[in-house]
C-alpha cells in the first residue's frame, strides 16, 4: 500500500468530501472474505464465500474468489480485490510461460513460490492473503498458504480472510486426516457457512471446487441450501 | 562550442513536488476565508445491463464541482471502439483521459491483430493501467460491448479490481440504481424492456441522489449496431417563468438629477481584429 502523505493538521486533506460523495465511493474494494482449502488423498477441496465490499456496501454479491492459475491449480483470494486480481493475473502469466518451457504441467509448489515471491517482494504495497491449492503428479493434492507479509507454508487444511477468525475452533476440532472427498466437501461447506453467519464481510453463496487428477468440478451452494445449525 | 547538458531522467507516474507548497497556499487562502477550487467530479449514476442481443449502458448528465452543478448536460458514455462503450464515474478528467488512452491503444491493437477488439481486452488494459496508479486515478467505469464471444459487461474500480456481471451500477447514485436492478432484472430480456429498466435505474439515481441529475443518456450495443441515444429522456426540463420582473419606465420616481461630464482625451487608438475563422 502506498504510504500516506503527511500534511499539517490545519490544512484539509484530499478526503474533503460531503454528502455528494458517500464513504463507500472512496473506499478501496476489499474481498472481506472467508476462504478455505483441505487436502485429501487424491486431490484438494477449496471453498470461498462470494462477497466483495467497498466499506459497508456490497459491490459484488456473487464474486468468484476461486481463481484458476493453471489447469489443476487454483488460488483463493482474500484482501484487496485489486491487489489479488493483479497478482493472480501476473502469476497466471508466469506459470503458463514456465509450463510451456517445461512442456509439462507445473507443480503446485511452483505456483505457490511465484505467489510468495511477489507477495514478499511487494509486502509494503500489497494487501493480499492467498491460499494456493491444486493437484500435480509428483505430490498429489497440496495446499499452500501465503498470508499477508509473504510467508509460504504447506498445510493439510488452511483457512483465510476476515471470517477465518470465527472458525479456527471448528476447523481444529473437526478436521481428521484421511477424510474422503465427500467428507471434505461437507466439512468445507459447514465451516464456510458458520463463518458467513458471523462475519459481516463474508456472505452470499458458498463456492466449492474439487481439484484432482480427473480435473476440476465446481459447484455453488445458494443461500437457502446452506447447511443449517442452531436457530438461535 | 557544444554545451554539455545534463539529461534529466523523468521517472514515470505522478510528481508530488508541489504538494507542500499547495498545502501552505491552501492554509493562506483558508485564513482569508476563501476555499480553493475542487476537482470537478461527475457525482453520477451509471449502469449497464446485459440483455438478449447485447448490452444497454445508461448514465445521467450532471457534472458537479463541490456543491455546484458545473455542467448540466455532460456526456458520460465514452467511445472505446465501434463495438465497445464505457460509462465513467469519479473525477471527470480521469474518466475522460483514461477512456481516450485505452480507446487509442485498442485501435492500434485492433489494426495489429486485424480483428474487432474484445471487451475482455479493453478490461485488461483498463485494470492494468488503474492498478499501476494505485487508485490515484479516480475513474470508476462501467465497460460494455459485444464481440465475437457475445455481450460482456464489466465494472472497473479506481484501484484496478474488476467484476464481470450481468448488471452493474457505479457512482454516488449506484445504490438507488442497484435497488431498481435487483427488483426487476431478468436474464435474456428484450431490448425495449432492457432500455426501460436502465432508464428507470438512472432515474432512481437522478431523483434520489444529489450528485446525479439532468437527463438520461442511453447506449444500446448489439451485434453490428450501436444506438447512442443522447438524450434518451429529458427527465429535468428547465421550467418556464410564469411572471416577469421587468418594471416599466417611470415606476421609480426621480427626485433629483445631477450630471457631471467627464472630459476624456483620446491618447492612442489601437484596433486589433479578432480572428473569427
Amino acid at each position: 500500500m502506498a504510504t500516506a502523505l503527511r500534511f499539517p493538521a490545519n490544512v484539509s486533506t484530499f478526503n474533503n468530501y460531503n454528502d455528494l460523495h458517500p464513504d463507500w465511493t472512496q473506499r478501496e474494494v476489499s474481498t472481506g472474505t472467508t476462504i478455505m482449502a483441505v487436502e485429501f488423498d487424491g486431490g484438494v477441496v477449496i471453498g470461498a464465500d462470494s462477497r466483495t465490499t467497498t466499506g459497508a456496501y456490497i459491490a459484488n454479491r456473487v464474486t468468484d474468489k476461486l481463481t484458476p492459475i493453471h489447469e489443476r491449480i487454483f488460488c483463493c483470494r482474500s484482501g484487496s480485490a485489486a491487489d489479488t486480481q493483479a497478482i493472480a493475473d501476473a502469476v497466471t502469466y508466469q506459470l503458463g510461460f514456465h509450463s510451456i518451457e517445461l512442456d509439462e504441467a507445473p507443480l503446485v509448489q511452483t505456483a505457490a513460490s511465484l505467489f510468495r515471491d511477489m507477495c514478499y517482494r511487494y509486502r509494503e504495497e500489497l494487501m493480499a492473503g492467498i491460499i494456493v491449492a491444486g493437484w500435480d503428479r509428483r505430490r498429489g493434492g497440496q495446499v499452500y498458504t501465503v498470508p499477508v507479509g509473504g510467508m509460504m507454508t504447506r498445510q493439510p487444511v488452511s483457512v483465510g480472510g476476515s471470517g477465518s477468525s470465527y472458525i479456527y475452533g471448528y476447523v481444529d476440532s473437526n478436521y481428521r486426516t484421511g477424510m474422503s472427498k465427500e467428507e471434505c466437501l461437507k466439512f468445507t461447506a459447514e465451516a464456510l457457512t458458520l463463518a458467513m453467519e458471523r462475519d459481516g464481510s463474508s456472505g452470499g453463496v458458498v463456492r466449492l471446487a474439487v481439484i484432482s487428477e480427473q480435473g476440476v468440478e465446481r459447484q455453488a451452494i445458494l443461500g437457502n441450501q446452506l447447511p443449517k445449525f442452531s436457530t438461535v | 562550442m557544444a554545451t554539455v547538458s545534463v539529461c534529466q531522467y523523468h521517472p514515470g507516474g505522478f510528481s508530488f513536488e508541489n504538494c507542500k507548497r499547495n498545502a501552505l497556499l491552501e492554509a493562506d487562502i483558508n485564513k482569508l476565508g476563501f476555499s480553493s477550487p475542487a476537482a470537478r467530479k461527475t457525482g453520477t449514476t451509471i449502469c449497464g445491463v446485459v440483455y438478449k442481443d447485447g448490452v444497454v449502458l445508461g448514465a445521467d448528465t450532471r457534472a458537479t464541482e463541490g456543491m455546484v452543478v458545473a455542467d448540466k448536460n455532460c456526456s458520460k458514455i465514452h467511445y472505446i471502439s465501434p463495438n465497445i462503450y464505457c460509462c465513467g464515474a469519479g473525477t471527470a478528467a480521469d474518466t475522460e483521459m483514461t477512456t481516450q488512452i485505452i480507446s487509442s491503444n485498442l485501435e492500434l491493437h485492433s489494426l495489429s491483430t486485424g480483428r474487432l477488439p474484445r471487451v475482455a481486452t479493453a478490461n485488461r488494459m483498463l485494470k492494468q493501467m488503474l492498478f499501476r496508479y494505485q487508485g490515484y486515478i479516480g475513474a470508476a467505469l462501467v465497460l460494455g460491448g459485444v464481440d465475437c464471444n457475445g455481450p460482456h459487461l464489466y465494472s472497473i474500480y479506481p484501484h484496478g479490481s474488476t467484476d464481470k456481471l450481468p448488471y452493474v451500477t457505479m457512482g454516488s447514485g449506484s445504490l438507488a440504481a442497484m435497488a431498481v436492478f435487483e427488483d426487476r432484472y431478468r436474464p435474456n430480456m428484450e431490448e425495449e424492456e432492457a432500455k426501460r429498466l436502465v432508464r428507470d435505474a438512472i432515474a432512481a439515481g437522478i431523483f434520489n441522489d444529489l450528485g446525479s441529475g439532468s437527463n438520461i443518456d442511453l447506449c444500446v450495443i448489439s451485434k453490428g449496431k450501436v444506438d447512442y441515444l443522447r438524450p434518451h429522456d429529458v427527465a429535468n426540463k428547465k421550467g418556464v417563468r410564469t411572471g416577469s420582473y421587468r418594471y416599466k419606465h417611470g415606476t421609480t420616481g426621480v427626485l433629483t438629477k445631477a450630471v457631471t461630464p467627464l472630459s476624456l482625451e483620446v491618447v492612442e487608438e489601437n484596433v486589433q481584429t479578432m480572428d473569427t475563422s
